[in-house]
């Protein structure tokens, strides 16, 4: 029974090492990724020629929001940085609020979200550093063709969402704490409404399930527009407010920014790949590239990194000067 | 006829809107990571299932119904627990084990644990208790008495390691938190899954997509189930 015993064994272990080597080489060119944990050992340091930095072979962990990661942004422009260093970014799709938090616990080494608010309180609290305005698109007020609460048009966003509200029409909120939800909120304040009843959901989800979820129950939400864009060809929503990049209201901007996890603070953290990294994408050629970027045709992130009159607030807590109290 | 929706679904993976070599890596990373953790799970349960099914004690009542909850535990919240310890906060956290596969290993481990135990100690217990009892009278010692009954109780087992298995391949919140979904930017998988793999296709509202990873998914788990099977068909033969 033994020699049984051992032939299971040996079977279930030739079976996962046969499953193994199979998808080994088929993923076999991702050279580095592959090594699991010990990706450190891979990729960059045996890729490239005999002259490397010392960085090559780290890992950068890159906390972020769905948008940034979901329109494929970071994917595509990932490449050129992974080679001048010869380092691996793991890209971590959050959503804002989870990404600060995994920040917070020391989980990553940098940043890129977009809520001001929260990044203020991030850089408040001590653990970010070094925060850089990265680039915009803008959020729009989507709903369903036939319009029930007739806001199209409306020139305010506030004044539309507090149509939505009287009409009681359905509307879907991300519910999530990410900087959608956030912006959203800001707005219902700003409207002065106070949302909830049976018209406002909130899903808990990402940006795409908020915009299928409504599509489905012809609802209406606040999108960014570039998660909108890449997944409008799969759904009947409509953009009925537009945000500034089509000339509509300047409440309805969406900036992203980017900052490195404060070394201080969490002393594993890897903050010089961190600020290589924010040096990369701040510059012309990374900016020029996020320009470029562009999906069902359309640019979905407008560089602000470069500029030849720096917005100094970028830097610090917006409204933050070395006399004010509000530390 | 059942060949059709098989044709259709390796269309569909060829003709798919993934990148080159991004199925087969999150093909990879699933079974490496359900297996391995599966076969730890295994070599770690059985032997306890062996001794709590040959022993008496006080508090074994209270043992086993902590493994039979544990079987309930919902795989977010171990996923939490998890990332408590292996955050760089928590007691675990100078390993770095924060987004890689030998996290993912252990929340799964700690998923798998539950179930294989539980069922390999009833398949133990439900061995009859003359078969002990002939091991004994033929001089065996406590050692082959304990092989004998595992020989029985294989097929037993066996449904453990599967259970065990279906239940960490195709959980999904513990692998997402700890994991954290990871692809390099050239589409090899690092930490995501199958699982994590269909969260994102419809997080974008891409339900086709989706479903076709859902189907690989349930093909993988058919073939794992048929190799297991059969190893315990040959068993009977011989």
């Amino acid at each position: 029974m033994s020699i049984q015993r051992r032939r299971f064994i040996a079977a279930i272990g030739a079976g996962t090492l046969a499953s193994a080597a199979g998808c080994a080489q088929a993923g076999g060119n991702g050279d580095g990724t592959d090594g699991g944990s010990d990706g450190e050992d891979g990729g960059g340091a045996d890729s490239g020629s005999a002259n490397q930095p010392d960085v090559a072979g780290e890992r950068l962990t890159l906390t972020t929001t769905t948008s940034t990661y979901d329109t494929g942004l970071l994917d595509a422009i990932h490449p050129d940085f992974e080679e001048m260093y010869g380092v691996t970014v793991d890209a971590v799709a959050q959503g804002t609020g989870a990404a600060l938090e995994t920040a917070r616990n020391g989980d990553s080494d940098i940043v890129m979200v977009h809520a001001r608010g929260l990044e203020d309180e991030f850089m408040h609290n001590g653990y970010g550093i070094n925060r850089r305005d990265l680039m915009f698109n803008d959020f729009v007020i989507v709903g369903p063709t036939d319009d029930p609460a007739g806001i199209e048009g409306t020139e305010s966003a506030t004044e539309a969402l507090g149509t939505i509200a009287e009409a009681g029409a359905p509307f879907v909120s991300r519910g999530d704490n990410s900087g959608t939800h956030t912006k959203e909120l800001n707005l219902w304040e700003a409207a002065g409404t106070e949302p909830g009843g049976e018209w406002y959901q909130e899903i808990g989800g990402g940006m795409g399930e908020a915009l299928n979820n409504a599509n489905q129950q012809g609802a209406y939400t606040l999108s960014d527009r570039g998660t909108f864009i890449s997944q409008r060809s799969e759904i009947d929503l409509t953009v009925l407010v537009e945000g500034p990049i089509e000339g509509g209201p300047e409440i309805l901007s969406n900036p992203y920014g980017v900052m490195a996890v404060n070394p201080g603070v969490h002393e594993n953290a890897n903050y010089d790949l961190a600020m290589a990294y924010i040096g990369w994408i701040t510059s012309p050629g990374a900016q020029e590239a996020i320009a470029e970027y562009r999906a069902n045709g359309e640019q979905l992130f407008f560089p602000e990194a470069v500029s030849e009159d720096p917005n100094f607030q970028q830097y610090v807590p917006e409204g933050w000067s070395s006399g004010s109290t509000d530390e | 006829m059942p060949l059709e929706p098989l044709t259709e679904l390796l269309l569909a993976v060829f003709d798919s809107p993934f990148r080159e070599g991004y199925v087969p890596s999150i093909i990879y990373v699933s079974l490496y990571v359900s297996l391995t953790a599966v076969t730890l799970s295994t070599l770690f349960s059985v032997p306890v299932a062996v001794v709590l099914g040959f022993n008496d004690f006080f508090g074994k009542r209270f043992v086993k119904s902590v493994i039979n909850t544990g079987m309930g535990f919902p795989s977010v919240v171990v996923g939490l627990v998890v990332l408590f310890a292996v955050s760089n906060q928590g007691p675990l956290g100078s390993l770095e084990l924060v987004f890689t596969r030998e996290a993912m290993i252990i929340s799964q481990f700690v998923l798998a644990t539950p179930p294989i135990t539980a069922i390999s100690l009833a398949a133990i217990t439900g061995v009859d208790e003359n078969v002990r009892g002939a091991a004994h009278v033929l001089g065996g010692t406590r050692l082959d008495v304990a092989l004998v009954v595992l020989k029985e109780a294989r097929y037993g087992i066996a449904t453990a390691i599967l259970a065990g298995f279906g239940r960490a391949i195709s959980e999904v919140g513990s692998v997402l938190i700890v994991g954290g979904n990871i692809t390099g930017s050239d589409g090899i998988s690092k930490t995501r899954t199958l699982t994590t793999a269909i969260q994102l296709e419809a997080r974008q509202g891409r339900y086709e997509t989706a479903m076709v990873l859902g189907a690989i998914l349930v093909v993988l788990v058919l073939a794992v189930n048929a190799v297991v099977v059969r190893f315990g068909d040959r068993g009977v033969q011989r």
